[in-house]
């Protein structure tokens, strides 16, 4: 558990990233900076309804050869995404709307113009008649038996998916001494990564190939993806990743609009683009989070849990996306929610909910922030039922370090750690008993309180874990090409992408740690599938561990090539050689990396007949010895101060306890920690899609949809752990999406910690100030109505 | 989110523009700094044939000053507002709003004339303006100027007293005395959001100005007679002992979350006032 940050440019040092120079000086090259001659710009005529039949589409003559419905669209199949799990229902999801569409910004019809503004003129000008269909609005309508509404006819009702798990709860419920029942619910909310999605797709007549440059974190399921909608072989598709200003999961998917985009430049040569805008973001781009929970919790008097009973819906709109198929999240809801405890018993229903709403896509944390605010619900409430504190009843459910690894209820095989010193230590650093022994309220009236949240990240979880979630796209071995070049620098080329993460530099570290090329001397190429070895791509906070470890690995190779031939130069044994200060030493005598890469490329007459003839280059591929994940985990901890007559919520101080292994970079740890708790921080308090009964959805600007800012956000302090992974090299584990995670548990318990003396609770996300001064209505209103009981 | 297509004339002064908006048979639209306009026509909610810049026309940005009042023309920034560059009549509100409106951004661009005209209920100016009294002269085709009283300006939700090809060219802001009491208290769910409940109050004992107002409802600013009436005689916690009935009478269909909402933005401003009197 020691904190080994290091000096130099290797693993565990706090290097500058490579990316920062262009990005700081706006030279970086998103989708939308591309200039290209003949370039045409597109827009999408989107459904007004949410869920209606299409009785007739009419073009203006004029502008027949600018505008395209599907019929236009030769050769493309709709998106279909199959799952193996049994039961599951796929979507078809058409490119451009069919016979139906389903929800409110599906696209209908695609016009072509020299300008944007051009193109959106035209799109007004297509007429379509619409039969309006009646709505499945939410989970409950969704669910009833006898709907007779069906968002797809075939299915027969609404379910994409209901899944079961068991592990015998009855006998332990009926001897149970404590019980708790709760609904928690979190609203539906879009990612809005700072850069929207975007696609642009030219003609190569040099290679004969369709080069497509998606906003993506992808590339090459991107390409696999297109080939199959399109009916094209894989080969005439080059994918390049530019510029990606976030992802968050959105930009793992294939949307309709590249594939649109794609076809136009197959079928006319000729370079097209369309930009993502926010409101197309807000209404009909990915929306995540939005789940249900009934959830009954069995305790012995202490707090520790002896079973849980749930059952959660998900909220999972019209159409599957792709790659993920549409119950990832309704797996992880039921797999994660036993969440970092010990827990004996565990039932669960989980149902994937058909809705007239835009496909549900897997955001930061998938369902885990959701997950993790559910039973972060539950362990606070079963401390008030015991009357002990919230952190004291975490404490002694959660798994400790002395049952590691540890496989629990749901077979999450929790590889290292020691989960309740984050939980004591962030206790610690948020000053509790300190802040007990305080005023409950500060000179303005606002009452305050403190909340934690304790969560596993389950990170660079492998091939049997996906292929039991029905995926068709397993990811398995991730693979690196590693290059020494002739003038002694070293190019890493990974078919992973950054998406602001940093892997620029963090896989550059890597290769620098074993190979002891100056880091400055180090190239990351990524994201073109035309010349990096194929990945699966920057999602499920895999990067630094698979793509990491596929460096290091390959790198290994290439280190020992070099040592090999260093060793020639020098007259020596290869064992004798070392790397230090960017020279390859034998004792004191020293040969340059440029002296190793001449040898090889440009002077073999100084090598000897026995060379190793993979030369100064190799290909690797990598994957953990065990790859069901490596799990990070942390504890966050919220001190707020409720305003009882405004509902708002001022965070006074957040703390994050974190171990994510070995860090590569403790910076670039800590720059993810913060952006995802900031954006927990909008899931907690600001970010909502709310949708009417209509299935019309109420914000459809950034005016309506409140995103936090820099005032809104706390000061993060961190600390933290390192405990190294068994099972991966270096011992690294993921850390993306954990951030993200427990902002929504911590801050609410918060303020259901600071409105304890009202006996108002908050159980939905976010913590709106209108749910806020509701809470603390119906709780002042079910005060006296019991008062009026008790004086009859 | 591009604009339809729609001409664009720059102003060389107020008759200009009067004249320009004359001849666009209503399918002109004023163009000052653009903040609330521009979003809207990126929308495609506003869709004029014609824009009529007036960023460099004159006569939008002259000041006026006697004892009693200040004329601040229509033209002036909110930053130029909040930095100080014009004169503040109102022994600091001014500045204090102007400081409090959108963002930095936004402020170097967006004009009180342009928020006026704008009249999105939420607006600082709306309610301010309407709290001091001020009258806001507008120029259309008649040789005259109109002036409207900032209370009744606006009639509704992006609704005002503007007849077509009107311009606002000026405010006059009536000078509060040194003695005065001012506050204002905004309730918003970040930083430079629009308000969702707005308090003012004013206690000018010298020239016996007393108003308290309620802002950012969904409809035009809410002058509390009864209320501004009891600050002078009683002061302000007997005033806040009215606040909630007298809110419930003058906006009978609100629902109790809202009206709750407004009267706690009334009743932090008034305790504000009686704090610095203290």
């Amino acid at each position: 558990m020691s904190m080994s940050e290091t000096l130099g440019e290797g693993i565990g040092a706090r290097v500058r990233r490579k990316e920062d120079a262009r990005h700081l000086r706006g030279r970086g090259q998103f989708v939308g900076d591309y200039h290209m001659p003949g370039l045409r710009e597109v827009a999408f005529l989107r459904s007004p309804v949410a869920h209606a039949r299409v009785v007739s589409k009419r073009k203006t003559p004029e502008h027949a050869a600018d505008t395209f419905f599907c019929e236009d669209l030769t050769g493309v199949s709709p998106i279909v995404t199959r799952s193996s799990i049994p039961g599951y229902k796929h979507s078809s999801y058409p490119i451009l709307a069919m016979d139906k569409v389903r929800f409110v910004g599906e696209p209908v019809a695609m016009c072509i113009a020299k300008t944007r503004a051009i193109a959106e003129d035209l799109t007004e000008q297509v007429e379509v008649e619409y039969e309006e269909l009646p709505v499945i609005d939410s989970c409950a309508t969704g669910r009833r038996k006898d709907a007779a509404v069906l968002i797809h006819e075939e299915w027969g009702d609404n379910l994409f998916l209901e899944t079961r798990f068991d592990s015998g709860v009855d006998e332990v419920i009926a001897k149970a001494p404590v019980s708790i029942e709760i609904d928690v619910a979190c609203s539906r909310q879009a990612m809005h990564p700072m850069e929207g999605k975007g696609v642009l797709a030219w003609w190569d007549y040099r290679a004969g190939q369709l080069v497509v440059h998606p906003s993506t974190q992808v590339p090459h399921l991107i390409r696999a993806g297109l080939s199959e909608v399109m009916g094209i072989p894989q080969a005439i598709i080059r994918v390049v990743a530019p510029d990606v200003g976030g992802g968050f999961g959105y930009k793992c998917l294939l949307q309709p609009e590249e594939v649109a985009i794609a076809w136009l430049a197959y079928t006319f040569k000729t370079p097209f683009r369309w930009t993502e805008d926010r409101r197309e973001h807000l209404v009909a781009g990915a929306n995540a989070r939005q789940h249900e929970y009934k959830l009954k919790a069995y305790a012995d008097e202490t707090g520790k849990l002896l079973a849980l009973d749930a059952e959660v819906a998900v909220d999972t709109g019209a159409y599957s996306v792709w790659p993920f198929t549409a119950c990832l999240e309704a797996a992880q809801a039921g797999g994660n929610l036993p969440g970092p405890y010990q827990l004996p018993a565990y039932r669960c229903s989980v149902f994937s909910v058909a809705t007239n709403k835009p496909p549900f896509a897997p955001y930061r944390g998938v369902a885990r922030p959701g997950v993790c605010f559910a039973i972060e619900q539950v362990i606070d409430a079963l401390a008030k039922a015991v009357g002990r504190e919230a952190w004291e009843v975490r404490r002694d459910n959660l798994v400790r370090s002395d049952q590691m690894p540890y496989t629990n209820i749901t077979k999450k095989h929790y590889d290292s750690g020691d989960y309740p010193e984050a939980l004591i230590a962030a206790k610690n650093m948020i000053g509790f008993e300190h802040f007990r022994l305080g005023p409950k309220r500060d000179e303005r009236g606002r009452f305050l309180g403190i909340g934690f949240a304790s969560f596993t990240e389950q990170s660079a979880h492998g091939t049997k874990v996906f292929a039991a979630w029905g995926l068709p796209l397993v990811p398995g071995f991730d693979q690196a090409h590693v290059k020494l070049t002739p003038d002694g620098a070293l190019e890493v080329k990974v078919g992973i992408h950054t998406i602001g993460q940093g892997l620029e530099t963090t896989l550059a570290q890597i290769a620098h740690e074993q190979t002891g090329v100056p880091f400055k001397d180090i190239r990351v190429v990524l994201g073109d599938t035309a010349n990096t070895p194929f990945s699966t791509g920057a999602y499920a906070s895999r990067g630094i561990v698979m793509s990491g470890g596929a460096v290091s690995r390959t790198a290994d190779v290439v280190a020992a090539r070099i040592k090999a031939i260093a060793a020639h130069l020098l007259q020596t044994d290869t064992e004798s050689v070392r790397f230090a200060g960017g020279r390859i030493f034998s004792g004191s005598a020293s040969v340059s990396y440029a002296d190793v890469g001449c040898a090889w490329y440009m002077r073999p007459d100084q090598l000897p007949d026995l060379v190793d003839t993979g030369g100064l280059e190799a290909i690797e591929a990598y994957k953990p010895q065990v790859d069901s994940g490596v799990f990070s985990y942390a504890t966050h901890a919220a001190r707020v101060a409720v305003d009882p007559e405004t509902g708002l919520v001022e965070i006074l101080d957040y703390v994050v306890v974190e171990d994510c292994g070995k860090m590569v970079n403790p910076m670039i740890v800590e720059g993810q920690t913060c952006g995802g708790a900031a954006q927990g921080i909008g899931t907690a308090l600001f970010e909502e899609s709310p949708y009417d009964s209509n299935g019309q959805p109420l914000a459809s600007t950034l005016l309506d949809y409140i995103l936090p800012g820099p005032a809104e956000l706390p000061k993060f302090r961190i600390d933290h752990r390192e405990t190294l992974s068994p099972y991966s090299a270096h011992g690294i584990k993921g850390v993306g999406e954990g951030g993200a995670i427990a902002p929504p548990a911590a801050v609410i318990n918060a303020i259901n910690d600071a409105l304890s003396p009202l006996d108002a609770t908050v159980r939905v996300s976010p913590a709106s100030p209108e749910r806020i001064r509701r809470a603390i209505r119906e709780a002042r209103q079910a005060g006296s109505s019991e008062a009026v009981k008790a004086a009859e | 989110m591009k604009p339809a297509a729609f001409d664009l004339r720059h102003a060389a002064s107020v008759s200009d523009a009067v004249e320009i908006l004359a001849e666009s048979d209503g399918e002109g639209k004023v163009l000052a700094g653009g903040q609330s306009l521009g979003p809207m026509l990126n929308l495609r909610l506003a869709r004029p044939r014609l824009l009529v810049d007036i960023k460099r026309a004159a006569g939008f940005r002259e000041l006026a000053a006697d004892g009693k009042v200040f004329s601040i023309g229509a033209g002036w920034t909110h930053a130029e507002i909040e930095d100080g560059i014009v004169e503040d009549p109102t022994q600091g509100l001014l500045r204090f709003v102007a400081h409090g409106i959108a963002y930095r951004a936004v402020r170097n661009r967006g004009t009180m004339g342009g928020s006026l005209a704008h009249a999105d209920p939420a607006a600082d100016w709306v309610s301010t303006l309407a709290a001091l009294g001020a009258t806001i002269v507008a120029q259309g085709a008649a040789k005259q100027a109109r002036r409207y009283a900032a209370e009744t300006f606006v009639q509704g939700a992006f609704m005002t007293k503007l007849t077509e090809n009107e311009v606002i060219v000026a405010i006059e802001i009536p000078r509060l005395s040194t003695t005065a009491r001012w506050a204002y208290h905004k309730i918003n769910r970040k930083t430079g959001e629009f308000a969702n409940a707005l308090g003012v109050a004013i206690l000018d004992q010298k020239t016996g100005l007393s108003r308290v107002l309620a802002g950012a409802t969904d409809g035009p600013p809410l002058i509390l007679p009864r209320t501004s009436g009891r600050l002078y005689e009683a002061g302000p916690e007997a005033a806040c002992r009215l606040i909630a009935d007298e809110l419930a009478e003058i906006l009978p269909n609100s629902d109790i979350d809202g009206l709750e909402l407004h009267a706690v933005a009334v009743r932090r401003a008034l305790m504000q006032v009686s704090k610095e009197q203290g």
